[in-house]
């Protein structure tokens, strides 16, 4: 079923602050096997320019993603999550995700498509610092297969 | 940002050092938990065949993950990385048969751009299949 095309343009309110640990980037880090100094090492970041550790570039996914849920999960545009597939993904930095930063997102239904019996949406994630400087955009398609025939 | 590359020292067409990536079950185990994406296509491989998949697949953002690693570790610091865009074009199936699978990365300069950016476009590869499109980062040089 085609989803409704008057929830292009929707704005969702922004998610309460995400708190980015160093453990966590470490976490993070070590399970895509980069355990780069800049990722873990404090000083190493500094020699760098950065205040502390920065996350690895796709790190904020899990941030934007969780955030995408409040449109995934909207009862009212009805996409069927079971089906969902990620098509696209893409990021824009203002600067790299660090250590310390507490992170809001505010997201937005791009694009609403139908093509073969697919749904696509495509979202927008603005991610903001607490002083309400932007961090990065995350874009994100999703599609939602068509049904299979009974 | 400090990054180690000159916008001088590059050309179109530059290479960056390729490198390949191994992921197992236990790859994907890890990083369900680090990303908190446990959707079980990425684990179960009951799961995986009855939504039709050959085989229980890896974290679309697990490839995405490992292909920028030849990006910032060409670069130095990653912190470099201002734009970076894939598209998921085919899965990487992970076998559990103890060696799992690998994904091929390579990278090249397609475009010098104005304030020292440059852009890289990457080929990842898995079981002789492109499993990511239109995989391009922008990255801030010396």
């Amino acid at each position: 079923m085609a989803l409704d095309q008057s929830f292009v343009g929707r704005t969702y309110p922004p998610t309460p602050a995400y708190e980015v640990g160093r453990e966590k980037i470490r976490e993070f880090a070590e399970a895509v096997g980069d355990t780069g100094a800049a990722y873990v090492d404090p000083e190493a970041a500094k020699a760098l320019g950065h205040p502390d550790v920065i996350a690895p570039p796709t790190f904020v996914f899990s941030i934007t993603f969780r955030a995408a849920g409040q449109v995934i999960q909207d009862p009212q545009l009805g996409l069927d999550y079971s089906r969902v597939v990620h098509g696209d993904q893409k990021f824009a930095y203002t600067r790299p995700v660090r250590a310390g930063d507490r992170l809001t997102v505010t997201s937005t239904i791009e694009a609403i498509k139908s093509m073969a019996g697919n749904d696509i949406v495509d979202i927008r994630g603005e991610v903001h610092d607490e002083s309400g400087e932007h961090v990065v955009t995350a874009w994100t398609k999703l599609v939602a297969r068509a049904a299979e025939e009974a | 940002m400090t990054a180690s590359i000159a916008y001088g020292a590059v050309e179109v067409g530059t290479e960056l050092p390729a490198r390949s990536f191994p992921v197992t079950r236990a790859t994907l185990v890890q990083y369900a938990g680090a990303s908190g994406d446990f959707n079980p296509i990425h684990w179960n491989e009951k799961f995986a065949r009855e939504v039709g998949l050959p085989d229980v697949i890896a974290h679309g953002m697990f490839t995405m993950a490992e292909a920028i690693r030849v990006v910032t570790d060409w670069v130095g610091d990653p912190g470099a990385v201002v734009e970076y865009g894939v598209r998921f074009t085919k899965p990487v199936v992970v076998p559990n048969d103890g060696t799992g699978a690998l994904i091929e990365v390579s990278g090249k300069v397609a475009a010098k751009l104005d304030d020292n950016l440059v852009r890289v476009d990457l080929t990842a590869m898995s079981d002789g299949k492109k499993v990511l499109g239109m995989s391009r980062a922008v990255v801030r040089l010396a």
